[in-house]
C-alpha cells in the first residue's frame, strides 16, 4: 500500500463532505499542535504534582471535614503505622496496608513509617520542604498551561466542535450502547475513529472543566493569604480542611483518569495512539479487523 | 544460577535504583532548586495583588474554636534561663525593640499587657497541613513600631526567640506590609488565658495571612533591619536557613 497524502484532510473535526472522506488505512491529521504540546506538558506536570503532593500529605497523613483539623480532632481518613503493621483507617474501617502504605521498606531495606512509600513521592526520602518546592513551581505550570488551553480551545472551537456532546449523544440509550461497545472492546473504525465517543467526551470534559478547576481552587483554599483575599472560597468548600480533603479526592480522580486513559491507549493500539499524540498523524483503523 | 524470575527482579530493582538516584540528583541540583525557588516570588506577588495590604484573614466565633489547640515545634524551650522566667510568671521577661528605630524600647510583660489590645479568633495553618482555630489576645505590632519610630530605611522586622531548634537559634522575619497589618499582633493570651508554654509563652507573633512557622514564639527581641543578610544564614528564618522553606509562607 502506498503512503497516502494527508494534504487534503482537515484537522481533527471529521470531514463532512463525503468526497474528501479519508479511507480506512490512511494516515490522517488527528491532533493539533496545541493539544499535543499541552498533553505532554501535562503528562509530566501531573506526575510531579501527584508525587510531590503525596509527600506533602505524608507530613500530616490525616484528612478532616470543616474549617479546622489537627491530631486531636476526628479524621475521616488516616494512614499510619500500628506496631509493625501499616494501616489505612477510613471512617470506622481499618484496612491493613503493610508494605504499601503506613509502613514499608525503603531501597536500603530500612523500615519507614510514613504514609506513601518512596517510589510514589517526590523527593523519595522524607522532605516536606523539597516537596513544596516542586509542588508550587509546577502548580504555576499547570495553571498557566491549563488556562491557556481553555482560552485556545474555546477560541478555535475545539471544545464546541469536538468535546461538547452532540444532539442525541446524551440519550441514555446512546450512552448505554457506548458502554457496551467499550466493554466488548469494539472500537470505532474508519472516519468514526476521528471523532470522540460520548464516554471519551464526558471523561475529557469532566477532567478539563470540573477536576482541573476544582483541584486548583481547593489548592488555593489551603492558602491563608488567598483565603483573606477571596473568603468566598472558604464558603464554597466549607473550610480549609474540607478543601484539603477535596483536593486529595481530586488527585485520586486524576489517578483514576490516568489509569483508564492508559488502559484505553493500550487497547486501542498503543503505537498508532502514541504516534498521533506526538506527530499528530493517526492511521485510520479498518472497517473490519481480521 | 540465574533464574528468569531472579533476573527480572534484579533488572527491576536496578532500574528502580537508577531512576531513584537520578531523581535524587535532580532534586539536589542547585540549578534545579533555584529554578523551583523562583516560583516563590511569583506566588508572593500574585497573592499581594489579589489581596491589598489590609485584607483581613477570616475571624471566627467562639463556637468555631478547636477543642484542643495543638502545639508544635518547640514545646518547651530548654535552659535554666527560660525555666526561671517560667517559674516567676515571666515577671522579669523583657521585650526589646531595636535596630533601625529612633527610640529603642525595653518593655516588661506588665507594660505590654497594659497596652491597647486586640482579640481575634483566627485559624492557624501549619505547613504540614493541619489547622486549629484559637482566640488570640495581644498588642497590635503597629503600636509598638509607632512607639519605637521606625527609620525610613527599615524594611524587615526580625523576631529573635528564646528557643533553640536543632542546635540553632530560632528566629523569623516579616516585611513591613505584614508588620503593619491590622491583625498582626504580639499575642500574650490564647483562649482567654495567658499564653501556655507550648504555644510560645509569654509572647508570640500572629501574622494571620502566613503559615505557622512564621508565627515566632518566645519572642525576646524585635530588630528592625534593612536586609536579611547577616542574620542567621541570611534567608530570614530558622526553617528558611536550614530546610529551604519559603520565606514568604502565604501558601
Amino acid at each position: 500500500m502506498s503512503e497516502p497524502s494527508i494534504g487534503s484532510v482537515t484537522v481533527e473535526a471529521p470531514p463532512t463532505a463525503s468526497d474528501t472522506a479519508p479511507e480506512a488505512g490512511e494516515l490522517v491529521a488527528r491532533h493539533r499542535l496545541s493539544t499535543r504540546l499541552w498533553h505532554w506538558l501535562n503528562a509530566f506536570t501531573i506526575f510531579v504534582m501527584l508525587m510531590s503532593g503525596l509527600m506533602i500529605f505524608n507530613a500530616h497523613p490525616r484528612l478532616y471535614w470543616g474549617h479546622y483539623g489537627a491530631n486531636a480532632d476526628k479524621a475521616w481518613l488516616q494512614i499510619g503505622a500500628s506496631g509493625d503493621r501499616g494501616v489505612l483507617v477510613l471512617g470506622s474501617k481499618k484496612i491493613e496496608t503493610t508494605g504499601m502504605l503506613g509502613l514499608w521498606k525503603d531501597p536500603q531495606g530500612a523500615i519507614q513509617r510514613r504514609a506513601f512509600p518512596w517510589w510514589a513521592t517526590i523527593p523519595s526520602s522524607y522532605s516536606l520542604a523539597d516537596a513544596r518546592l516542586w509542588h508550587f513551581f509546577f502548580a504555576w505550570v499547570l495553571v498557566i498551561a491549563g488556562l491557556g488551553y481553555w482560552l485556545v480551545s474555546l477560541v478555535n472551537r475545539h471544545v464546541q466542535r469536538d468535546l461538547l456532546p452532540r444532539r442525541g449523544e446524551l440519550h441514555p440509550r446512546h450512552i448505554w450502547q457506548d458502554i457496551r461497545d467499550h466493554a466488548r472492546l469494539r472500537f470505532p473504525k474508519g472516519v468514526a475513529a476521528l471523532r470522540y465517543n460520548i464516554l471519551q467526551k464526558l471523561a475529557y470534559l469532566s477532567v478539563i472543566f470540573i477536576l482541573f478547576p476544582l483541584i486548583v481552587l481547593t489548592g488555593l483554599t489551603m492558602s491563608p493569604a488567598v483565603d483573606a483575599a477571596w473568603p468566598w472560597l472558604l464558603d464554597l468548600f466549607g473550610g480549609r480542611q474540607s478543601a484539603r480533603s477535596i483536593h486529595f479526592l481530586c488527585a485520586f480522580g486524576f489517578v483514576l483518569f490516568i489509569l483508564v486513559h492508559l488502559l484505553m491507549v493500550v487497547l486501542a493500539g498503543p503505537y498508532n495512539e502514541v504516534r498521533s499524540m506526538i506527530t499528530g498523524r493517526f492511521r485510520l483503523p479498518g472497517k473490519r479487523q481480521s | 544460577m540465574i533464574t528468569r524470575r531472579g533476573l527480572i527482579a534484579s533488572l527491576a530493582a536496578g532500574a528502580g535504583g537508577v531512576l531513584l538516584s537520578g531523581c535524587n540528583k535532580i532534586n539536589a541540583d542547585p540549578g534545579v532548586r533555584s529554578l523551583l525557588q523562583s516560583a516563590e516570588g511569583l506566588t508572593m506577588r500574585a497573592q499581594r495583588i489579589i489581596g491589598d495590604r489590609t485584607t483581613l484573614a477570616r475571624e471566627f466565633t467562639a463556637a468555631d474554636l478547636s477543642p484542643v489547640f495543638r502545639s508544635n515545634g518547640t514545646r518547651q524551650p530548654a535552659g535554666a534561663d527560660y525555666e526561671s522566667h517560667r517559674l516567676s510568671g515571666f515577671a522579669d521577661w523583657r521585650l526589646t525593640v531595636d535596630g533601625l528605630v529612633a527610640r529603642p524600647q525595653t518593655l516588661s510583660m506588665a507594660q505590654i499587657r497594659a497596652m491597647p489590645q486586640r482579640t481575634q479568633i483566627t485559624r492557624h495553618d501549619c505547613v504540614e497541613g493541619w489547622s486549629a482555630i484559637g482566640q488570640w489576645t495581644g498588642v497590635p505590632l503597629k503600636l509598638l513600631l509607632d512607639q519605637a519610630g521606625l527609620r525610613s530605611n527599615a524594611r524587615y522586622l526580625i523576631f529573635h526567640c528564646a528557643d533553640r531548634y536543632a542546635q540553632a537559634d530560632y528566629y523569623e522575619s516579616i516585611d513591613l506590609i505584614d508588620a503593619f497589618h491590622p491583625q498582626t499582633i504580639l499575642a500574650w493570651g490564647l483562649n482567654r488565658q495567658l499564653l501556655p508554654v507550648g504555644n510560645g509563652a509569654p509572647l508570640r507573633l500572629r501574622v494571620e495571612r502566613q503559615l505557622g512557622y512564621k508565627h515566632a514564639k518566645y519572642i525576646q527581641r524585635i530588630e528592625a533591619v534593612d536586609s536579611l543578610a547577616g542574620r542567621g544564614l541570611g534567608k530570614g528564618g530558622y526553617w528558611e536557613d536550614y530546610h529551604d522553606y519559603a520565606w514568604y509562607a502565604g501558601i
